[in-house]
């Protein structure tokens, strides 16, 4: 059997350069999706601004009601947007991967709850009544939301938590949290307004600052689930291989959780619950970059950038001279799809 | 032989939590053998060879690779001396061959340096070794139960330890793949020169495969030295607690052991 199967050493080599090779023109033409997700975002909406004109309004603005329209609220939006897909995207990838459960979301944490709970209560308690104060509380409430739930994950795994330990963490928070939001919002009508649009999840009528008020998040996040890949591919072999490959186990699942929730956090509070982006994402990803979470984690990002983009490029066009919120279309397309990639595959086991 | 110790245990006590599996056990690996440690279910096999690998930390006494305590280097500096290689170890759906071979790699690894010529030339020969080549661009989920045991035995190799730890090899494989995989290993241990602790349940393969048995009972352990010095009616009597012919394998002319019936059989 041995004898037989016995091929020269450099076989396989070639292979494996054409992998990569591979991998690499996969990741062009999803940088290519999000340009062209971009050109449409900027151009597409309730006033539809060509393509040359748009380019002129950014580099020659005059002041006119385009150069406005594009660099006052298309600009920011497209930005956020892009932000907040590839945070959700690279989170979802993460979570999948730390849990080995493809039925995993970023919100597992108890982040999108705790960002939800801390905005309506600095609503009722603090008067908070601005969307760039909403937005600090959000982040310290998933923050917050995300060590709690991280803390109680410790009590109950043997040397440090675990996948099942962290997962049912964050369900009792999250619930706990979600009582806690209900009751106020039900009592305090400003409260109630800020939630709904907020659990709608929108990236329309943010502004630049939101964008600058979120980005060192994400930026640090990002870099953190980049050192985070290799130790997530031990990790997807079992701690016990994972641990005989020289990979501190403990360490990678706390810098995955940081990652998470600095990403998560940082798009929720800005955009409301999108987490729907992180679940279906990186079953996209999967099939394009295999389990390799160098490439995953990527691709998921890309992909999670393109498709918010795409879905508010939509909800701005098909309800005229109103706008669905994003979070809606894709629920409404996502949720369909998702069922059919479901059926069409069998699930997939990390 | 006067062989050098590699890995060593010294009065070791391990567990879990309060249920103390094994305690005071001392046992020395030494350079180019390979050892195989035999018991009954729950006796602690699997336990020691876990804190061999240092993936289970002992409660008392030391383990020693090389000399050295095995807690005390990093942990990254062992994965380069010594492989380990759980029992029944599960991969991600869709995973191929050449990765999980190339996923060996990952202790020679820092982040900014993935890959370099060393891991393309690890990988390759560790595919070659274990003879998938051909199987490099292959789902692990399609191929048959032995062939999935070599590709992670050939990540083992590719991680380039000399020294490495098998946790029951030939679990759910039949007897064709079970020989399959132990021929694999005595490939590496003679070609390769590699030092090999492997935990078995076979006690005829044990024999036909290791230069040295180890047998334990509750813990402890009761027997060490070639085949033929462990391998006895009495031992198989104290340790596993059955009636056994033990008669010389007409094939490789190692013990072979023939079951009678257990000693707390009630027709005895």
């Amino acid at each position: 059997m041995l004898r037989r199967n016995r091929v020269s050493a450099t076989a396989a080599a070639p292979r494996l350069h054409g992998l990569r090779h591979r991998r690499f023109s996969v990741l062009l033409t999803l940088f290519a999706a999000v340009a062209v997700a971009v050109v449409l975002s900027v151009t597409i909406g309730s006033k539809s601004v060509p393509i040359a004109d748009a380019w002129s309004a950014l580099t020659a603005p005059t002041g006119s009601e385009n150069d406005i329209i594009i660099r006052s609220l298309r600009v920011p939006r497209t930005v956020l947007g892009v932000l907040a897909g590839i945070a959700l995207g690279v989170a979802g990838a993460l979570m999948q991967g730390h849990t080995r459960n493809p039925l995993a979301d970023p919100g597992l944490l108890g982040v999108t709850q705790g960002a939800a709970f801390a905005m309506v209560a600095s609503i009722i308690l603090l008067g908070a009544s601005s969307l760039l104060v909403y937005i600090w509380f959000g982040l310290a409430g998933a923050l917050v939301a995300s060590v709690a739930v991280f803390a109680l994950g410790m009590v109950g795994g043997r040397g440090g938590p675990t996948p099942v330990t962290l997962a049912l963490a964050g369900t009792a928070v999250s619930a706990f949290l979600y009582a806690l939001t209900s009751a106020i919002v039900l009592w305090d009508e400003q409260a109630m307004d800020v939630f709904r649009f907020w659990q709608a999840g929108s990236i329309a009528a943010r502004g630049a600052d939101v964008v600058w008020q979120v980005l060192p998040f994400i930026l640090v996040g990002l870099v953190l689930a980049a050192t985070n890949a290799p130790g997530l591919n031990a990790l997807s072999l079992g701690e016990d291989v994972a641990r005989g490959l020289g990979q501190n186990i403990t360490m990678t699942r706390t810098v995955g959780v940081a990652s998470v929730t600095l990403l998560t956090g940082a798009a929720v509070a800005a955009c409301g619950s999108l987490s729907f982006v992180g679940l279906i994402v990186p079953h996209l990803a999967r099939p394009l970059s295999g389990t390799d979470h160098r490439w995953l984690l990527p691709y998921s990002g890309l992909i999670g950038a393109a498709l918010l983009l795409l879905a508010d490029v939509i909800g701005r066009v098909v309800a005229p001279p109103g706008e669905l919120e994003v979070g809606v279309v894709l629920a409404l397309i996502g949720a369909p799809f998702f069922v059919a990639m479901v059926r069409r595959r069998k699930p997939v086991r990390l | 032989m006067g062989a050098e110790v590699r890995l060593q245990t010294a009065a070791v006590r391990l567990g879990y939590g309060d249920r103390i599996v094994v305690d005071g056990l001392d046992l020395g690996i030494e350079a180019g053998s390979v050892t195989t440690i035999i018991g009954p279910n729950g006796c602690g096999k699997s336990t020691l060879l876990r804190a061999l690998g240092r993936l289970l930390k002992p409660q008392g006494g030391e383990v020693l690779l090389d000399g050295k305590r095995i807690d005390k280097i990093p942990t990254r500096e062992v994965a380069k001396i010594l492989g380990v290689l759980p029992q029944a170890p599960t991969a991600p759906e869709g995973l191929t061959v050449a990765d999980l071979v190339a996923r060996g790699r990952h202790p020679h690894q820092t982040w900014y340096r993935q890959w370099s010529s060393d891991d393309e030339d690890a990988v390759a020969t560790a595919l070659d070794m274990t003879g998938l080549a051909d199987l490099a661009e292959r789902p692990l989920d399609e191929l048959s139960g032995g062939q999935r045991q070599r590709a992670w035995i050939s990540m083992a190799l590719a991680q380039g330890t000399d020294l490495l730890l098998l946790d029951e090899p030939t679990t759910f494989l039949d007897l064709a793949h079970q020989v399959e995989v132990l021929e694999l290993v005595r490939h590496l241990h003679r070609e390769a020169g590699r030092t090999v602790v492997m935990v078995l349940h076979d006690l005829n393969l044990a024999a036909r495969y290791a230069d040295r048995l180890v047998a334990m009972r509750a813990g402890k352990v009761i027997a060490a030295g070639s085949p033929h010095e462990v391998l006895t009616e009495e031992l198989l009597g104290d340790v596993f607690e059955l009636d056994a012919k033990v008669i010389e394998d007409p094939v490789a002319g190692t013990p072979l052991v023939v079951p009678i019936r257990p000693r707390s059989h009630p027709a005895a």
